[in-house]
């Protein structure tokens, strides 16, 4: 297996307020990592930060063996290959689910506009969304926008792709639809960081738990170990009020 | 005796009528008086609004630069233009510039329309500039992000995700420049662009016939901001984010 998100001793402050206060963490291909923990815990800034939409403050992350904290790196080119998904899904509202999809893959001449469109119907199609695809987002409900922000994510065939709270803003009855494609992404072998509170779906699809609070990974295992066995207190704490 | 009776309630009927005449007579003599200065009043307006957009969309960007250069003389070029008068700003481009061009080109002047056309679009420019910036502002973050994220570089993200929700933001501001910016070159009167106004008052001078003449020329502007109003509502018609089928 191969080796696919290493970072090393990384921090992270805003000002003075240190929000990350060195993370390591390793990912091989095909793992499967959930990300839990209390709110302003740093879960979400780590995430941000292996895309580089936060600037670090110090450490090293390689994705894919690029140095992305490296000044000279291209980082454009390193995103082609490193999907993310929103809370707020971040479609283009301007665009209709299909172009929304078919925008970076022809504007980054990864294919041409037939290979995108045909690409983009037959993700849609795995999303189950086929007959929303000349709709515009505000058309959309959440859950469905979400699983085209998927689609639009999966659209540059990335080797990694990164959640950010995917289901937070969803209504009850439409988180089930979008960790239900999520499910089958792990199932295909995607590699995945998901920053979650969905903890049945931590349970049942993550290969590895990280419970990270106060800037620092306070825990990890697979979920049997983390659920069920928690050595930390700050965990079993953490357990408590969440499940 | 109707007049009489009139008369007597305090209206000064044949006056009245008088006006009334004037009005037809108006109509008939500085019709095309007015279309020549019709056709200046476009030109002008169209040159401005067009290199006004392009002075607009550069000077804002420029504004949201890091680089503290760009943003500095952006900064600069907005703040004068908003705290003088066009009118000062006209009279400055169309005598004052050349003074100074002339001591490197000896002889150098612009014409009436050069100037013309280069005060309201630096006018019209430094509004727009301010117009888009708040666009720009209202798009959320997200969308930023999601477009880098996906690969896209900075320039890209600009063009293809923010602009274009960034202009639908901005259209009813930018209408009501535009409008503005038609009725501004009326100002440019004063420096002798023979457009709406100055004819009417030309024709006024020799006539005195003010109060169907201004009538006149207001109807004037009124059509024309009409259909430059209904235009733009096509326009944006077409950026609504609706399914079409």
């Amino acid at each position: 297996m191969k080796e696919k998100i290493r970072v090393t001793d990384l921090r992270k402050s805003f000002h003075h307020l240190d929000v990350l206060k060195g993370i390591d963490l390793r990912v091989q291909e095909g793992e499967v990592v959930c990300i839990i923990g209390p709110s302003g815990g740093g879960k979400s800034t780590f995430l941000r930060c292996l895309n580089q939409l936060e600037t670090v403050t110090s450490g090293e992350i390689i994705v894919d063996d690029f140095v992305l904290t490296e000044r000279k790196v291209n980082i454009n080119k390193i995103r082609e290959n490193i999907g993310m998904v929103f809370q707020s899904f971040n479609l283009f509202p301007h665009l209709t689910a299909k172009k929304n999809i078919m925008m970076a893959p022809v504007d980054l001449k990864k294919m041409t506009r037939d290979q995108a469109e045909t690409k983009a119907l037959e993700l849609l199609k795995r999303v189950g969304l086929s007959e929303k695809a000349d709709n515009y987002p505000h058309e959309l409900s959440g859950g469905q926008q979400q699983r085209v922000a998927i689609a639009r994510a999966l659209a540059m065939q990335p080797d990694v792709m990164l959640f950010d709270e995917p289901t937070s803003a969803l209504d009850p009855e439409m988180v089930g639809e979008v960790l239900q494609v999520m499910k089958e992404l792990a199932a295909e072998g995607m590699t995945m960081v998901v920053v979650t509170h969905e903890m049945g779906f931590a349970r049942d699809v993550a290969d590895r738990v990280i419970l990270m609070a106060d800037g620092v990974i306070v825990e990890e295992g697979t979920p049997d170990e983390l659920f069920e066995k928690p050595k930390e207190s700050r965990t079993q704490e953490f357990l408590r009020a969440v499940l | 005796m109707l007049i009489k009776e009139i008369q007597f309630v305090g209206i000064d009927v044949m006056n009245f009528l008088e006006l009334l005449r004037d009005f037809n007579e108006v109509a008939g003599e500085a019709t095309p008086l007015l279309m020549e200065g019709l056709q200046f009043t476009v030109l002008v307006s169209v040159c401005a609004i067009v290199i006004g957009i392009v002075i607009g969309l550069i000077a804002c960007l420029m504004r949201m630069s890091h680089f503290f250069l760009w943003r500095w003389i952006a900064s600069a070029y907005i703040w004068v233009v908003r705290g003088t008068p066009m009118i000062v700003q006209a009279f400055f481009i169309h005598f004052g510039l050349p003074q100074i061009i002339s001591l490197f080109i000896p002889e150098f002047t612009f014409t009436v329309i050069q100037s013309s056309i280069i005060t309201t679009s630096l006018n019209a420019g430094a509004y727009i500039a301010e117009i888009f910036r708040g666009g720009i502002t209202a798009v959320p973050k997200g969308q930023t992000e999601a477009a880098r994220s996906l690969g896209l570089s900075q320039g890209k993200t600009m063009r293809k995700v923010v602009l274009p929700q960034a202009t639908k933001i901005a259209i009813p501001s930018m209408v009501n420049q535009f409008i503005i910016t038609i009725k501004d070159t009326s100002i440019l009167s004063v420096i002798g662009l023979p457009e709406l106004t100055n004819k009417t008052k030309i024709y006024v001078g020799a006539t005195f016939n003010y109060f169907a003449s201004w009538i006149f020329v207001g109807l004037f502007y009124l059509i024309l901001i009409s259909i430059l109003m209904i235009i733009l509502k096509k326009v944006e018609a077409s950026f609504s984010y609706e399914r079409k089928n």
